[in-house]
């Protein structure tokens, strides 16, 4: 029997109260900026998909039992309870039309910081049984069977053993004291089998010591989109254990968005404790080696290049400059969309959206934002860092019969390396 | 031994004569009359001549909780005016500071002038009177409290002049705390017009201008809310200070020896209340036209306003708030910090009971939702 | 019956004390109350600094980023433009820098009168332009509650009537003042309960927020 309760909900989201959350909805004055932030708006023009709008349900519970002045109102009667009808309303607010882009705030003129606050509502929606079918789904494969799509490590080791046999190189598994454990996100591994060849090309052109885990190899953490501490922390404790099994000194991250900011910033405050290693992501690692002079490249791409930021990694992570070195690398005519960096566009599946199919309209919808920005500047073919962003870039110029092929940067590196001379 | 006694003159005209006041004199005093009341030029023959005509009425004059400045204002021209003759000319057959009778003799001479001008004559008041429920020993003339005799007087007067801000609003006496229990003329006369001639003291001419419309016209002014005549209140310090330029360009003293005072820049911030101040200083000024308050380099005190005396210190510019403000921040702050810290602790227990009691989220019960 | 200049005394005095004690009061409980509720420790490995980038926000969000800028001019222009004027108006009036001065000690120099008068009028327009805005604009109107509308007209009454007593355009003066004044004292204790609590905790929002994102290496 399920124990989900509005109660429990509640409780939950009174535990996410702290002093930002009330500097937040003590400022808002209902300027209605963070619309024009929000994809999901901008693309639909429904003004229920406002930012702040989405946290109406966890502001009543503030301003009911965290203000004195609410307290008092609540006392003669006056204002809004919270309730599960309102809660289950807020539903598709807070999933189906938020991607947790980060966007909205950091154009919030009273400075909200709104996904801070929609990554703690949604964890009062968890606990009240809001949560949406494809999440809770993706969240009991990710925790049954370690990854949220139920691949096993049987289908990644026929993809190891197909890229040893193309590369003629070895992926190291489980070795110990390596100085980095490499993590794949399970769509990378079924979407994008690449990725593990070029990284398995790269790190031994740069002579990294490097493995994987036969004891978790998952990078993703459907908890983190859900928005379950408690799901995050199992699967982020995983992570954390078979790296120090293998005593190895740094992780990283995949491509892939989401996985990075579970692992990087939210997973030492899911297991209450920080970490014995430091955490990459893959595009730091290549960017760390170009710097030290260990990437080696020949021969550049001639034709137009532009690049997706995925929010995760450059808004919500500060990884900016380095993706754009790494291109400097290897692209000759590379162009930035127009607003790039901390000001780019989500490409609309982030957060949870992918996986949840009730969203798939909404997802599309909000794709038209980075549509419109990719035809502001007409590459031939964009590039990106991100599973999660690569499938929604690719899906979705597809639907508008757009014939932009869609790369992963981490690939065309590989594609570069100046070949090593047989010994 | 026998006085050479002046015949009284019977009317206006014969007293400027026998004072030696030229036709010229008397017409431009009549020209002048006629434009404070804001009457066209060409009602000065007309004034003049009702003037020269007019009878002297019986007025007089009670004078109560007061300082006998507003007296002083009237009578202590430094050359003879055309206004000390309005004066002369009434019949002014009862005040106690210039009368030259006493006691008795002089409470006779006011129930005289009561009995033989009954219904007619005009009675001044200057200073404030105990209110009715107050002490009335607090200010007595011969006896009598001030109360008992304003009613008494008053019952068969034509009109009331309040002369001076105490007798029109209550003035210093009235200034908290009020230990008198000071109240304004028209607090106590409900019955009987009465005319309200503000200032701390008022201008000389505009009790002589109110007089001359009585005499002139029979008539009482045209009277503002405080029923003061509109003539010479109507507008404000402010609206005709020749400092006003100044002003309204933003250039203001703010000390009494800077550059901007040695400039005679505007008073605001050195506390003048032109602004909330009606009165004629500005056009009519004092001492024979010489100068006025803010022109010889002092800010307007409002002294013609009710309750000058409360309205904040003379010296603090007009917006600045009247009371202890720094004691209320430090009170209200302190409150506020208290309250803010127990209010925060309910919030904080409300925290760490949820956390406390937090169910973890678990594989399985998701599950049960699929 | 109360003369205007009783109302003008009341509003000056004790009104002027209850409004400024009701304020502080409130303010104090709102800011104890926010920095009382803390943020739990944070485990992750920070990118960057917190204060700095912290107080870099604080200043930055006064100018919006250039996306947001032409996509809705309006608001930023509008919007910018009455806060100015409204502070302008606020804090540079000569017969407000003595009120400041006498009520807390503290002074500074203000502006001439004509500009200030300009910069209200302006305002005034700023606020009534976002007024129509606020009814016109799908989203504003969507989030708008009774109390924006409320608020609009608690900010809107005493730039308004600021103006009327400047211009002396009622009479009697120490009427047009009084009410002049209790529009600002109602602003004052309508302050710590509404959205107008932003004044305050807009800076402190917007710490949290560049401290947040410095943490991670971006500034916001």
């Amino acid at each position: 029997m399920s124990g989900f309760s509005l109660e429990r909900g509640l409780q939950a989201l009174r535990e996410e109260m702290d002093a930002p959350v009330a500097s937040f909805f003590s400022s808002c004055v209902h300027c209605g900026l963070c619309a024009q932030a929000c994809p999901f708006f901008v693309e639909t023009g429904d003004p229920k998909y406002t930012p702040i709008h989405k946290l109406e349900p966890m502001r009543l519970l503030w301003e009911r039992e965290f203000t004195l002045w609410g307290r008092l109102k609540h006392l003669v009667g006056l204002g809004r309870k919270v309730t599960d009808d309102m809660l289950a309303q807020w539903e598709p607010l807070l999933y189906d039309s938020c991607s947790m882009c980060g966007r909205c705030s950091l154009v919030c003129p009273v400075g909200n910081d709104i996904a801070y606050m929609i990554r703690k509502a949604r964890e009062g929606m968890v606990a009240s049984g809001h949560a949406p079918e494809g999440l809770i789904a993706a969240s009991v494969r990710a925790v049954n069977t370690g990854s949220p799509m139920g691949l096993q490590w049987k289908t990644l080791e026929v993809q190891i053993k197909h890229v040893e046999t193309s590369s003629g190189l070895e992926v190291p598994i489980d070795r110990q004291g390596a100085d980095y454990l490499v993590l794949l996100s399970s769509m990378e591994i079924i979407n994008f089998p690449e990725y593990l060849e070029a990284i398995t090309r790269i790190f031994d052109h740069a002579g990294v010591s490097w493995t994987l885990s036969r004891q978790c190899f998952e990078a993703t953490n459907a908890g983190i989109q859900i928005g379950s501490k408690d799901i995050a922390a199992t699967l982020v404790q995983r992570v954390v254990d078979a790296a120090e099994a293998l005593g190895v000194k740094n992780v990283i991250s995949p491509e892939c968005g989401h996985a990075y900011t579970a692992i990087r910033w939210e997973g030492p405050n899911a297991i209450g404790r920080s970490y014995p290693f430091r955490v990459f992501h893959i595009i730091e690692v290549l960017d760390q080696l170009r710097a030290e002079g260990r990437l080696r490249t020949e021969g550049k791409e001639m034709d137009r290049l532009s690049m997706h930021d995925p929010c995760n990694l450059a808004r919500k992570s500060g990884v900016i400059d380095q993706q754009r070195h790494l291109m400097d690398l290897v692209a000759d005519n590379f162009v930035d969309l127009k607003e790039h960096g901390k000001f780019q566009w989500c490409c609309g599946a982030g957060g949870g959206v992918s996986s949840n199919e009730r969203a798939e309209a909404l997802k599309m919808a909000a794709f038209k934002r980075k549509k419109a920005q990719i035809e502001e500047v007409e590459p031939e073919r964009m590039v990106t860092m991100c599973a999660t962003c690569r499938t929604q870039l690719e899906e979705g110029l597809e639907e508008f019969n757009m014939d932009i092929p869609v790369v992963g940067l981490t690939e065309m590196i590989a594609d570069h390396l100046v070949e090593k001379e047989r010994a | 031994m026998a006085v050479p006694i002046r015949p009284q003159p019977r009317t206006l005209g014969d007293s400027l004569r026998q004072n030696g006041v030229s036709r010229r004199g008397f017409l431009k005093f009549c020209a002048a009359t006629a434009s404070m009341m804001a009457l066209p030029p060409s009602m000065a023959p007309a004034i003049a001549a009702a003037l020269e005509q007019a009878r002297r009425p019986s007025v007089i004059w009670l004078s109560f909780q007061e300082c006998t400045g507003c007296t002083e204002s009237l009578t202590r021209s430094f050359s003879p005016t055309v206004e000390n003759l309005i004066l002369d000319i009434i019949s002014l057959d009862y005040h106690h500071t210039l009368q030259a009778a006493a006691g008795d003799a002089a409470e006779h001479a006011r129930e005289q002038a009561m009995h033989e001008n009954a219904g007619n004559y005009l009675v001044v008041v200057d200073g404030s009177l105990p209110g009715p429920g107050s002490n009335p020993g607090f200010s007595t003339i011969a006896g009598v409290s001030n109360l008992q005799m304003l009613q008494e007087t008053v019952a068969g007067a034509a009109a009331v002049v309040a002369v001076g801000t105490c007798a029109a609003f209550g003035g210093l006496p009235k200034a908290a705390p009020n230990p008198s229990g000071a109240v304004a003329v028209s607090d106590i006369i409900k019955d009987k017009p009465v005319i309200n001639v503000s200032g701390c003291p008022p201008v000389p001419m505009v009790i002589t201008g109110v007089l001359a419309q009585y005499l002139t016209f029979g008539t009482l002014p045209e009277l503002d809310a405080y029923n003061r005549p509109m003539a010479f209140f109507g507008q404000s310090i402010h609206d005709r200070c020749y400092r006003r330029p100044f002003y309204d360009k933003g250039l203001f003293a703010e000390t009494f020896d800077d550059e901007g005072a040695r400039k005679g820049w505007c008073l605001y911030r050195l506390g003048c209340k032109g602004p909330m101040t009606y009165n004629a200083c500005a056009t009519m000024k004092w001492n024979g036209g010489t100068s006025w308050p803010v022109e010889s380099g002092h800010p307007c005190l409002g002294c013609s306003e009710p309750d000058f005396w409360d309205a904040g210190g003379f010296y603090n510019a007009m917006s600045v708030p009247v009371g202890d403000s720094g004691n209320v921040l430090l009170a209200a702050g302190a409150g506020g910090l208290a309250l803010g810290v127990g209010a925060s602790l309910l919030g904080r227990h409300k925290r760490a009971a949820a956390k406390a009691g937090h169910e973890t989220v678990t594989a399985d019960e998701l599950e049960q939702k699929l | 019956m109360m003369s205007s200049m009783d109302f003008l005394l009341f509003t000056k005095g004790p009104l002027f004390q209850v409004a400024i004690a009701i304020f502080v009061l409130g303010i104090l409980i709102r800011l104890v109350e926010i920095f009382a509720l803390g943020r739990s420790r944070n485990f992750a490995e920070p990118r960057g600094g917190q204060v700095i980038p912290g107080l870099k926000t604080v200043y930055k969000r006064f100018n919006p980023d250039p996306g947001t800028f032409r996509r809705a001019p309006f608001d930023v222009v509008v919007g910018t433009v009455w806060h100015i004027g409204f502070i302008v108006a606020l804090l540079l009036f000569i017969p407000h820098v003595e009120v400041i001065k006498a009520t807390v000690g503290l002074a500074w120099p203000g502006l001439p009168n004509p500009v200030v008068d300009a910069v209200t009028a302006i305002t005034l327009l700023g606020l009534i332009a976002a007024l129509i805005h606020r009814l016109t604009h799908p989203v504003k109107r969507f989030l708008s509650t009774p109390e924006d509308y409320v608020i609009w007209a608690v900010t809107f009454l005493p730039v308004l009537t600021g103006y009327i007593a400047y211009h002396r355009l009622v009479n009697p003066y120490p009427l047009a003042l009084g009410v002049h004044i209790l529009t600002a004292e109602i602003f004052l204790i309508v302050l710590p309960f509404t959205k107008l609590t932003h004044i305050f905790t807009a800076v402190v929002a917007r710490w949290f927020n560049g401290a947040n994102f410095g943490r991670k290496g971006v500034q916001s």
